[in-house]
């Protein structure tokens, strides 16, 4: 029996094969041989260009271990990253929640487009523009001093508040359009089953709609987090001094230090890290879902 | 346990009147079958009373007290749907432990009123399948228990037979209908088939186009329809249409038939005839049966279909082909083609006005 479904499913992939294989292409030639070569450069001690000389080393990544700042920013990465994925959650997933349940026809998809508008703006102009927002002087200074009847000084450009503001603008549309998907597959019979059940709405809230939206909560989170800890354009720009991360030293050794092999280390190490959280919490996140 | 009052309630989606000045006392531990077509208004009627949708106009009361302003979780009531609704992210136990739970009852209580639910559907066993692990008939089960267990003042159902096959659908009709009786549970049921409604009610509403066409119990609305539409809805009725004479009808080609005795309809006015296709007798020859029944009519067998217990014919007379359905009793069938005189009694036949 159990032979039967084995070779049977063996049977059914094999014609499948022809269609994945320009998929499996595009993923060899895209992610897999650049991957490869930056891993390769990782162990280099220099870059083999202009005829420099060359050898294999470890160094690299002793450097992140040797040097304190490397897992301090690397910490603080994380922290990054976990708080901008909370902030996701705490105005994605109501949102989505209004989007799915509440609002119907014309109105949702008028909604719908401003959550996904930021997808569709340039990265930078989004970032310069929180710039504007943020200054001294800036257009939330203004309105504030405006409507306000006493004088109060906004200034929240190159701040770390100011980094998390431009990172949740930038990742919130992920948590809305993945807790949207769930949400929306969630039968409205199943919430009037609960009340009926005599479940106030906040207690079908907790006991029926999140945890059958835990996957889109999840996928969402690991879209997000995953990205917010390597990030650097964000932090460089309107982060200022305190812009100092994880993600924006490996952008240094690219750009302006002309360290590959040691930004690939770098790189290496956070992938591991990374890879190391998601499996630690996956088994406590599939029995949440 | 408690009645339910509706009375007078009204509701609009847009232009559109999905609820018109219904009124209906549903009684204490009754059970009582909502009929109509598709889109009459059932479903709407149902939410109203569950309060998962409020009415523009009207009163709904539950046990003599006014419901307006309560909302769903505080209405004790307990709702089966029609896609049954139980949460794929529990098992069966803690689907019907859900009322209890957000109730807060003690663990110990939950376990054996969740058991007791359990062994009253026949379920005992199931308590740790997921719902995506029973079949439809034993998902229905899931959801009459959970929405009994927290001993809810009304049961209110939502066509909740629709989706399962003809002999599993006439086992829980049985089932249900026993339930029911052992907790003695006023029930209110919706569905758009006749016979479920006749077999399994004490009484039945009819609804057409939001409003209540009729309302009583089973035997009086299939015995004394009050409106064609009521006659050919629940049941199968021939129509005849002409004008009051007497305790009749004249139709157009000077024929009378002949009704109960009764009618409150002025002579001259335009009304119709309905008779039950089981009440005609139907006898081969041209001549006059010796039933003593006062309606005949001659015609000629059009077609038979025999259906095993019975057999229906449609005979076509001057005017109108009518039905007629006999019961199989070894007697010889009649053929196609054949002439036959058919007859009924005026008690048989039933005056209504035309719509
Ligand atoms: N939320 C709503 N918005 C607009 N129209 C509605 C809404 N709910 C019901 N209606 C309309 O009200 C009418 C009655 O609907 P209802 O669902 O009560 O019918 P029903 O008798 O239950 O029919 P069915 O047997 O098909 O379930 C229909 O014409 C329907 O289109
Ligand atoms: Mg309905």
């Amino acid at each position: 029996m159990v032979d039967q479904l084995a070779t049977g499913s063996r049977r059914g992939l094999r014609p499948a094969l022809p269609l994945l294989l320009p998929a499996y292409l595009w993923l060899t030639v895209a992610i897999f041989l650049p991957l490869s070569a930056m891993m390769f450069f990782s162990f280099m001690t220099d870059l083999p260009l202009a005829g420099k000389e060359w050898a294999f080393t470890l160094g690299n990544y002793a450097a992140f271990f040797s040097q304190s700042l490397y897992s301090t920013l690397l910490f603080a990465s994380l922290r990054l990253g976990l708080e901008v994925t909370l902030w996701c959650v705490v105005i994605g997933y109501p949102a989505a929640y209004v989007l799915a349940k509440v609002l119907k026809g014309r109105s949702r998809e008028a909604i719908f487009l401003l959550v996904i508008l930021p997808f569709w703006s340039n990265g930078l102009v989004r970032i310069f523009s929180w710039a504007m927002v943020l200054r001294e002087g800036g257009i939330l200074d203004t309105a504030l001093n405006a409507v306000l009847p006493f004088k109060i000084n906004i200034d929240l450009m190159y701040s770390y508040p100011a980094v998390i503001i431009g990172l949740v603008h930038s990742y919130v549309p992920y948590m809305v359009l993945t807790c949207y998907l769930t949400l929306q597959a969630i039968d409205d019979s199943l919430i009037e089953a609960g009340r009926s059940l005599g479940a106030s709405r906040l207690q079908v809230l907790k006991r029926v709609i999140i945890p059958l939206s835990m996957p889109g909560l999840i996928a969402g989170a690991a879209l997000i987090f995953v990205p917010v800890v390597g990030s650097f354009m964000e932090p460089r720009i309107l982060g200022g001094r305190t812009g100092t991360f994880y993600g924006t030293i490996i952008e240094d050794q690219f750009v302006a230090v002309f360290n590959w092999p040691l930004g690939a280390a770098l790189s290496f190490i956070l992938l591991a890290v990374v890879l190391i959280i998601l499996a630690l919490a996956a088994p406590v996140l599939r029995r949440a879902s | 346990m408690a009645g339910v009052q509706v009375a007078n309630v009204s509701r609009s989606f847009g232009a559109h009147r999905a609820l018109d000045n219904v009124s209906i006392d549903f009684a204490d531990g009754g059970f009582y079958a909502l009929l109509g077509p598709s889109g009459s208004g059932k479903t709407t009627l149902l939410r109203q009373i569950a309060g998962f949708d409020f009415p523009d106009a009207g009163r709904i009361a539950i046990g003599g007290e006014g419901v307006e302003r309560v909302p769903v979780e505080k209405r004790r009531i307990g709702m089966v749907f029609q896609n049954y609704a139980l949460f794929p992210n529990m098992s069966v136990a803690d689907n019907i432990a859900f009322g209890l739970s957000v109730r807060g009852e003690p663990k110990a209580t939950i376990a054996t009123e969740v058991q007791r639910a359990l062994d009253l559907v026949q379920l005992g066993k199931l308590g740790a399948r997921r719902p995506h692990q029973l079949s439809g008939g034993q998902r229905q089960r899931v959801a009459l228990a959970r929405a009994i267990v927290t001993k809810p003042r009304v049961l209110l159902l939502d066509e909740p037979l629709g989706a399962l096959d003809k002999a599993l659908r006439v086992d829980m009709q049985i089932e249900l209908k026993r339930i029911q009786r052992e907790i003695g549970i006023t029930t209110i049921f919706v569905t758009h088939d006749q016979e479920e409604a006749l077999t399994m009610s004490d009484r039945i509403g009819i609804l057409r186009d939001g409003r209540l066409v009729q309302e009583g119990p089973p035997e009086e609305i299939y015995d004394r329809p009050q409106s064609e539409f009521a006659a050919t809805f629940l049941g199968d009725a021939n129509i005849f249409r002409g004008h009051v004479t007497g305790n009749g009808i004249r139709l157009p080609d000077g024929t009378t038939i002949a009704a109960a005795s009764g009618s409150s309809l002025t002579a001259g006015a335009k009304a119709n005839c309905a008779v039950r296709p089981e009440r005609i007798q139907i006898s081969t020859g041209t001549a006059r049966p010796d039933s003593g029944n006062a309606n005949t009519l001659k015609g000629q067998v059009s077609k038979r279909i025999f259906a095993g217990n019975n057999s229906t014919y449609f005979v076509e007379c001057d005017w109108q082909t009518l039905k007629v359905i006999v019961q199989n009793t070894g007697a010889e069938r009649l053929a196609e083609g054949e002439p036959v005189m058919l007859s009924w009694s005026p008690e048989s036949t039933v005056l209504i006005a035309a719509s």
